[in-house]
């Protein structure tokens, strides 16, 4: 099957000071993706998640680059495509949620204006058709009375439903590729999981794929078919949600499962020690060693490659390589 | 077992642009932080105005003997190097007026902002901090006195006080304290549940203390970065005064009546009565606005992005 | 949107209330009301008939009642020079000073609203420096000052514009560049800024990923927004240029109601000075109350709340 988005060996650096402090933000990440699969992007701040998908849809910040690699989005490379190549394939084929409902809509105009507009530029609806398409899109993502609310205006609304409506905004073209980014972050705890029942249906009816970035391991246990583990600008594990939950081969993986609070258990909270690296100032050989507790020398010399598990599953960690492990063995006996 | 080992990978950091090894660092680090061009422009004007007694050639309120009126500068036909810049009305040196409405125009300016800061941050303070009716009056005055136009306002004063060069410092005081006070308000009002202060509440502190150690150094700032940007509007503002009369009263010279007095001989071209006065505003002005803009971004980082 | 009406009618009651008090203390406070309100030379008769129509012989807050009604009524007093109503006088100059302004904020608009949004959408840009030295000078260079230095050069020097009056359109464009001039800056400032906030807002940033063209993200969701404050100030700055244009009305002798407080002011006419002061702060407050009732209508923010 082809893979609907395939990233290749991505980098996007930062610059600054007139390039006398680059900061990695993504460094060599790869995953794919096919036609109606979701995968989940995991990491603590920082990590790159964020990057990776402005990277994807082209929205990087002016200081931002992508520097290397390739993004190949239904088998053409958009990493070199022009800005308005871009803006046509943005909306139309690869949408984005963003975070925070409070700010994504603008308080200015109607709900129906809003959610009409990816529609009305891209695929040039209309008067009635229009209509008719907005308020199946909101009914799909669970707003009552569609035709009364498209007429009401953002601050009418609760942070919940804002968020809906940012869901049918992403929905609107008729896109191929959502990508998702913390979209429950910013909503109450009991608003979230609402939220992303509303999600995974449109998801499932649609067959939409969906990258799905959060630090909370419990929304892509529930969302996710696959998951991508990101540390320091690098994936450090990823494979199906099966096997990573099952069990994890990379630290950091093992690290952040251990350390999500597991109803009715009385142990203590587990942290994973030290803090998240400078991404200007990153320490040698594998950026994790730091706060790794299996270190071994090499790790501290070498920066890890894939290691392979099993198909499709693969961790960057020396753990993998049985040479180095038997080496380690030998020196430590 | 956590890892100890932690090396720094060196990132591949190019070398700053300039190496400034052969000057002494302190030096070169103070100076790229100076705010050169209105520095420039303010230390001589400053310079002028203190030791204008000693700089000027002649008595600014006297006639020069000898001399005739409205004189070109030295530089066009019919001036001499007698009065460099010209004559008046009266036959005084314009230079020496020059110099001396320096001093005019920058004791104004700045007592006039120190009035009017002042009052403003105390009374901004005093109604973000006391809230509830103090707050209200305080509020109310500063929006009725808002919307009146300030010049109109100090002609008013003014044509009421009366002219004189301090009387004109307080009624600029007067004016502009209000705009002080909006602002300094608003930044008390969100110090104020900031937790030092809290903190300070709760350990016992007499409003006045928390008030004097706490509040008072922390909107410092901000009236400062406010002050430098006010104070060319007061500057222009007792030009403006000066001008239509009601300002410093002759035959004190001030830059704005000189451009009144220079005004009638505007139509037969006699340019150097009007143009020089006027450059001097403009000159001090810019170079405050430019030195209100450097402290602003040294000393508010939320204002930078204007 | 009913009880944000009311406030604010409230509050703009509360404002002329506290204005009109200053003015009645200030003129209390500083000189003999009786003789202000005479007319120079009047005889005892005079006195007692003033004094009887202000109310000047009874106790201050009584005064201040007949005062309050005498205002609310308009009867502002009368001048001395034009022995005609001070009301009748402001609102005859009104349409005088209404077209210098209108014709100022014009020419402001066009120089400073596309040179902010140029600014801001290349931010940083040799573009961006050029408007901030624009804006930069425009706050330096007093108004006043422009205009006689324009006289000079397109009256005197090369007759192309007359010097001064009101007429046809070639009248109208000094002054009304002078005036603008700052407000120009002010504009290209508030632009900027504003346009700037907005286009790092999320909803821009959405409207981008949406994949909308870029036009229409600058046209429709950013400029709208950023218009806002924008507008705001335009309003508010109309009217205070209406009422506080004093000194350009006096170098181009137009016709208008600085030009008539200028008069007052150098004729003794108190009264006049007194009423046209007071006429400015109600017309500002009024333009001001009527400015926010209309925002209140057209931002569906607060529209559609209670």
């Amino acid at each position: 099957m082809a893979a609907l988005l395939r990233v290749s060996h991505l980098q996007t650096y930062y610059s600054s000071f007139g390039g006398a402090r680059v900061v990695k933000a993504v460094d060599d990440v790869s995953f794919t993706l096919g036609e109606g699969e979701t995968i989940g992007l995991v990491g603590e701040s920082g990590c790159g998640k964020t990057t990776t998908c402005l990277s994807i849809v082209g929205l990087l910040p002016s200081a931002a680059r992508v520097v290397g690699g390739s993004i190949a989005f239904a088998g053409e490379e958009i990493t070199t495509k022009r800005p308005r190549e871009m803006r046509r394939i943005r909306g139309r084929q690869i949408a984005m949620i963003l975070q925070d409902p409070m700010a994504s809509l603008n308080p200015l105009f109607s709900i129906y204006t809003q959610v009409a507009e990816p529609a009305y530029y891209h695929q040039a609806i209309r008067g009635r058709a229009l209509r008719e398409r907005v308020q199946a899109l909101l009914r799909s993502v669970r707003i009552p009375s569609p035709a009364v609310r498209m007429r009401e205006y953002p601050h009418q609304m609760s942070g919940g439903m804002r968020q809906r409506v940012v869901g049918a905004i992403a929905m609107a073209g008729g896109p191929k590729l959502i990508i998702a980014d913390e979209p429950t972050t910013n909503l109450d705890v009991t608003i979230q999981a609402q939220y992303l029942e509303v999600l995974k249906d449109i998801q499932q009816e649609s067959g939409v794929a969906l990258i799905f970035v959060t630090h909370n391991l419990g929304i892509v246990a529930k969302m996710c078919d696959k998951m991508a583990v990101m540390y320091a600008g690098k994936i450090v594990e990823q494979g199906s949600v099966r096997d990573l939950f099952r069990s994890p081969r990379h630290p950091y993986t093992r690290a952040l499962l251990g350390s999500m609070p597991k109803l009715g258990s009385k142990d203590p909270l587990y942290a994973i020690p030290g803090h998240p690296p400078n991404l200007a100032q990153l320490p040698s050989g594998c950026a994790f060693h730091p706060r790794c507790a299996h270190t071994m020398p090499q790790c501290v010399s070498q920066e890890p490659e894939d290691g392979h598990v099993d198909t499709n599953w693969t961790a960057k960690c020396w753990l993998t390589d049985k040479q180095a492990q038997e080496e380690y063995v030998s020196a430590i006996a | 077992m956590v890892s100890t080992i932690e090396e720094t990978r060196a990132s591949p950091v190019p070398i700053g642009a300039r190496d400034f090894a052969s000057v002494p660092r302190r030096w070169t680090s103070l100076a790229r932080q100076l705010p050169i061009l209105p520095l420039a422009i303010l230390v001589p004007f400053i310079l002028l105005a203190l030791f204008a007694n000693w700089i000027a050639p002649y008595d600014p309120t006297e006639p020069i003997p000898g001399a005739k009126i409205f004189e070109p500068p030295f530089w066009m036909q019919g001036g001499s190097s007698r009065a460099l810049l010209g004559t008046d009305f009266q036959a005084r040196d314009l230079f020496s007026r020059l110099l001396f409405g320096a001093r005019v125009s920058l004791i104004v300016g700045v007592m006039g902002t120190i009035v009017a800061g002042s009052i403003g941050t105390a009374l901004g303070i005093l109604s973000g901090y006391l809230g509830g009716w103090v707050d209200q009056v305080i509020m109310r005055v500063t929006d009725a006195w808002l919307a009146l136009p300030a010049l109109v306002f100090a002609i008013f004063l003014a044509t009421m006080i009366g002219p004189s060069m301090w009387n004109i410092v307080v009624i600029l005081g007067l004016v502009y304290w209000t705009r002080y006070a909006r602002v300094i308000r608003g930044e008390v009002l969100s110090l104020r549940e900031r937790e030092f202060v809290k903190l300070a509440e709760i350990a016992g502190g007499s409003r006045a203390r928390v008030i004097f150690r706490h509040i008072l150094p922390n909107v410092l700032n901000s009236t400062m970065v406010l002050a430098s940007l006010t104070i060319g509007v007061v500057i222009i503002a007792e030009a403006s005064l000066s001008f239509l009369g009601v300002g410093v009263p002759p035959p004190e010279p001030a830059w704005g009546s000189m451009l009144a007095d220079g005004r009638s001989m505007l139509m037969v071209g006699d340019w150097w009565l009007t143009v020089f006065p006027g450059l001097g505003i403009l000159l001090v002005v810019l170079a405050t606005q430019l030195l209100g803009d450097w402290l602003r971004v040294r000393l508010d980082p939320q204002l930078r992005n204007m | 949107m009913a009880r944000f009406m009311m406030r604010r009618t409230l509050y703009a009651i509360v404002t002329l209330f506290i204005l009109s008090l200053t003015i009645f203390a200030v003129v209390r406070l500083t000189g003999d009301p009786v003789t202000l309100l005479a007319e120079p030379g009047a005889r005892a008769e005079d006195l007692d008939r003033v004094r009887a129509e202000w109310g000047l012989d009874r106790p201050w807050p009584v005064q201040y009642v007949a005062f309050a009604r005498n205002i609310l009524t308009g009867q502002l007093g009368k001048s001395f020079n034009y022995e005609m109503p001070v009301s009748t006088l402001y609102f005859q100059r009104l349409p005088n000073s209404l077209e210098l302004a209108l014709a100022a904020t014009l020419i402001s608009f066009f120089i400073g609203i596309p040179a902010g949004i140029i600014s801001a959408v290349r931010v940083n840009s040799a573009w961006d420096n050029f408007g901030k030295t624009v804006a930069l000078l425009g706050l330096s260079v007093p108004g006043f000052w422009l205009g006689l230095v324009m006289i000079l050069i397109f009256s005197v020097w090369l007759h192309w514009l007359p010097t001064s009056g009101q007429g046809g359109w070639q009248h109208l464009i000094m002054p009304s560049l002078a005036l603008g001039w700052y407000f120009a800056a002010s504009l290209l400032r508030l632009t900027r800024s504003s346009m700037l906030e907005v286009l790092r807002s999320e909803y821009v940033k959405l409207a981008r990923l949406k994949g909308l063209p870029g036009y229409v993200v600058l046209a429709v969701h950013a400029f709208k927004n950023a218009m806002i404050p924008v507008l705001t100030l335009a309003g508010v700055n109309l009217v205070v240029m209406i009422n506080a244009a004093v000194i350009i009305e006096v170098i181009f002798a137009w016709p208008g109601i600085g030009r008539l407080l200028y008069e007052g002011i150098f004729q003794r006419d108190f009264p006049l000075v007194q009423g046209v002061v007071m006429e400015a702060g109600i017309m500002i407050v009024m333009i001001n109350l009527i400015i926010d009732l209309l925002y209140a209508y057209i931002d569906p923010r607060i529209r559609l709340t209670k």
